[in-house]
């Protein structure tokens, strides 16, 4: 395999497993953000034993996500030379904004937020909570908004020429509000209180059906069903604006995305379907001119197709493009659905009778992961052939020194390393779940941690 | 030009910042890290990962900011250096990965084995990182051949040579004082005891591998004594590096801890300055060609970006420092164990 081949399947890699934990840090830490804010207001002890249960699996999913952070960071320089000298001037600036803003005061705080239950006050407590969340949702914004500049590049112009052209910033603003930036930002931090709202559901309804922590779990599924339904009917909203940004701004994109090949016709959208990109036919499940209504308000206007692009300047692998952008819509429906029925029977005060439902909640927390990954795949699969859209193809990007043998071998390292931690974390995972929420005095004595030890063979 | 410097030399002077933060904030970590199978009760092993427990994180971030930092302000020497150095980076950043994750993992059991196995991955990732990073910093003194796009035209495993060993060496013994003097700070009893010994022997281990690479760099890396020819007021840096040093056995021997882990600290500031002068304006060095160099110049962002990113390093600092030291505040005193800690 190429170099080429290779630094993208690494950097796709590395990138997509590390992405299953910030989103649930988000999201988790909203929850966990209510739960702490509830117990500050009621001073029931129920909502201080699910935020200290919650902090334990916090603590573990923002521990992988930090670890498996910095790898993407230090690729840029490794792998991909050529894009760190171009973009650097750009990105960089959103890169040291993240880590003096973001991560500063995520992990300032997170000793606070794991290690202080018994050494600060609970209004301490809830702020360094806060800070976390906060924390983890402004590293959103700056790494959202780097990448949406390679989407839809403004505020800056080019200098150089050939191998020596680079982009340089004009006007930060521009650079920060770039077309797609804020409605990429809104995307991806509720496809983030999504994920980590349906984890939350997932371990209260197992706990629920199997009649364990019930009054605990039922207000805990009660928040976090708040959460996930006010997001999944937001992400709908949120969605289409991206839609209508990568119509406008991307449109060879969005044509993949709906496999739409000749220009001169209105554009269909499908439910279910498949890409043949020889035949230059999409065939499958759909609504004809529905994606001209949806852009034009009108089902017979002609939409940009592939057609119009020459060959080299448009995604090369439409049918994956197709199929991630489709399994993301199809899953974000559901929750929608999902969520909505859950809030029925809430609302009617049957939910907890609904066993099936919460059987259906207990599988649910992969849905939103799976929408996350597929959501991304299907935006940077789509920018293909460009890194930096229009700007800088991805074939040129790369480190000019760095030979196969090398990715080979850090390849080949993160793969058996991810593994071997992704088991691990679902061990982990699972045996805080069975252990569930401890009913807490104050503090345990010292004495009684010692004597675990001791009865463990020490 | 802000107070009569450029933006870029501004901006050198931050990322020089930020790396100093790095190494002696997590310089005591990966010391810590380095001792942790020289104690060999459970009890003492413990205490000694919850000594750094709440803080060994926030203190990592100061690599990610650095990094972002020389990214953002010399995307040149960024893709030439981190590229060049592949091989170590790729290193780096799994045993980083293994060093966050053995911390995190170690406590989630109670099986011997599932300990003692945390506990090697946790000290070898810790020593193979302090060296590391010794490693890239040898090779950015010593400099390599860079043709006239500052791509690195030697051969991929060329940053294993004596001068990067005796380099990452030094880091790892000094790194091993700081954090033996921090554990010192945390612990009491016979861990402490034992680690009044150990800190003493980490001091020769020190004195031993810097004179051997002191000498070194003044026989074979002679382009790194210039600045101090042409500017000879600039010997006031090493002068003070030496007393630096020389002052913390001395500070030891009086059990004065507390003083002698800040002359630790100063010392990794001190010889961080000497690094910089001796670089300045080079970042690094074409050893093929000169005029291939990556300066400070050639491989800086725009003025305006540079501008923009100072105004954010400006404000964000004293924030980072503010919530740093409210940590450190929080979990000031002796380590007490309890039901939250690793």
């Amino acid at each position: 395999m190429s170099v080429e081949i290779l630094s993208r399947v690494q950097f796709a890699f590395t990138v997509s497993f590390h992405y299953i934990y910030p989103p649930l840090s988000i999201g988790l830490g909203l929850v966990m953000v209510m739960m702490e804010g509830m117990y500050l207001r009621t001073r029931n002890p129920l909502y201080e034993q699910m935020a200290r249960f919650w902090t334990k699996i916090f603590a573990l999913i923002f521990g992988i996500g930090v670890a498996t952070g910095i790898v993407m960071e230090f690729e840029f320089g490794t792998n991909w030379a050529v894009y760190s000298r171009y973009v650097g001037d750009i990105f960089g600036s959103a890169l040291a904004a993240e880590g003096i803003f973001a991560f500063a005061l995520e992990s300032g705080f997170l000793g606070i937020l794991l290690f202080g239950w018994n050494r600060v006050k609970p209004v301490t407590h809830f702020i360094a909570t806060l800070g976390v969340w906060l924390g983890s949702m402004f590293s959103a914004v700056w790494i959202v908004v780097a990448n949406s500049w390679q989407q839809t590049p403004a505020g800056y112009h080019i200098v150089g020429e050939g191998m020596d052209a680079r982009a340089e910033i004009t006007d930060f603003w521009a650079m920060v509000f770039n077309p797609s930036s804020i409605d990429r930002l809104l995307h991806v931090w509720i496809g983030a209180f999504i994920a980590g709202s349906f984890l939350v559901l997932s371990v209260h309804a197992w706990y629920l059906l199997h009649n364990r922590h019930v009054e605990l779990s039922r207000k805990a599924f009660g928040i976090a069903l708040g959460v996930a339904l006010a997001a999944s009917c937001a992400q709908l909203l949120t969605g289409h604006r991206s839609a209508e940004v990568v119509a406008h701004h991307q449109p060879a994109k969005l044509a993949a995305m709906e496999g739409h090949f000749d220009s001169a016709a209105a554009a269909d959208m499908y439910v279910l379907g498949w890409v043949d990109k020889e035949a230059q036919k999409t065939s499958g499940l759909k609504v004809p001119g529905g994606l001209s209504f949806l852009l034009h308000q009108d089902f017979e206007a002609p939409v940009k197709g592939l057609n119009a692009f020459p060959e080299d300047e448009r995604p090369g692998a439409v049918n994956a493009v197709f199929q991630f952008y489709h399994l993301m819509v199809a899953i974000g429906m559901a929750l929608i659905g999902l969520t909505l029925l859950a809030g029925w029977y809430w609302l009617r005060g049957r939910l907890f009778e609904q066993r099936w439902l919460l059987w259906l909640f207990v599988p649910g927390v992969l849905l939103p992961q799976l929408a996350n990954q597929a959501g991304w795949f299907a935006a940077e699969m789509g920018r293909q052939p460009w890194v930096v859209y229009g700007l800088l193809r991805t074939s040129d990007a790369l480190s000019k020194t760095v030979t196969a043998e090398q990715v080979w071998f850090s390849l080949i390292l993160f793969a058996l390393i991810y593994l071997l931690l992704f088991l691990l974390f679902l061990y982990l995972l699972n045996k805080k779940i069975q252990h569930g929420p401890d009913a807490y005095g104050s503090t345990e004595p010292l004495e009684g941690a010692g004597k675990r030890f001791r009865e463990a063979g020490h | 030009m802000f107070l009569g410097i450029d933006y870029p030399t501004w901006w050198f002077l931050v990322v020089g910042g930020l790396f100093s933060g790095y190494a002696i904030l997590d310089g005591f970590d990966l010391g810590a890290g380095a001792w942790h199978l020289f104690f060999r009760k459970e009890e003492s092993r413990r205490i000694a990962l919850n000594a750094i427990g709440p803080v060994w994180d926030g203190n990592e971030v100061w690599l990610v900011i650095g990094g972002g930092a020389l990214f953002a302000g010399f995307p040149v020497l960024y893709a030439s250096l981190l590229s060049a150095m592949y091989i170590p980076f790729m290193l780096f950043l799994v045993f980083l990965i293994f060093r966050a994750v053995s911390i995190e993992f170690r406590s989630k059991e109670p099986m011997l084995w599932w300990r003692r196995m945390w506990d090697w991955s946790y000290s070898i990732a810790s020593v193979v990182l302090a060296v590391l990073l010794g490693v890239v910093l040898g090779n950015v003194l010593q400099g390599m051949p860079l043709d006239d796009d500052y791509n690195h035209v030697g051969h991929w495993l060329r940053f294993l040579n004596p001068y990067a060993f005796l380099t990452g060496l030094t880091t790892l013994s000094l790194f091993m004082v700081h954090g033996a003097l921090y554990l010192l700070l945390k612990t009491e009893g016979r861990l402490y005891a034992r680690l009044s010994v150990l800190v003493k022997q980490a001091m020769i281990f020190f004195l031993v591998t810097f004179g051997f690479t002191t000498l070194y760099t003044l026989i074979y890396i002679p382009h790194l004594s210039d600045q101090f020819k042409e500017t000879p007021a600039l010997f006031a840096l090493p002068v003070l590096a030496f007393l630096s040093i020389a002052n913390i056995p001395r500070l030891i021997s009086r059990h004065r801890y507390l003083g002698a882990f800040l002359f630790s600290a100063l010392t990794m500031s001190l010889l961080l300055m000497l690094v910089a002068v001796e670089l300045y304006p080079v970042l690094l060095l074409s050893t093929s060609n000169p005029d291939h160099s990556i300066t400070i110049y050639n491989a800086a962002a725009s003025t305006r970006s540079l501008g923009i990113m100072l105004t954010i390093a400006a404000i964000g600092t004293p924030l980072v420092l503010g919530y740093t030291a409210f940590v450190f505040w929080t979990f000031r005193g002796k380590v007490k164990v309890d039901e939250n800690s690793y």
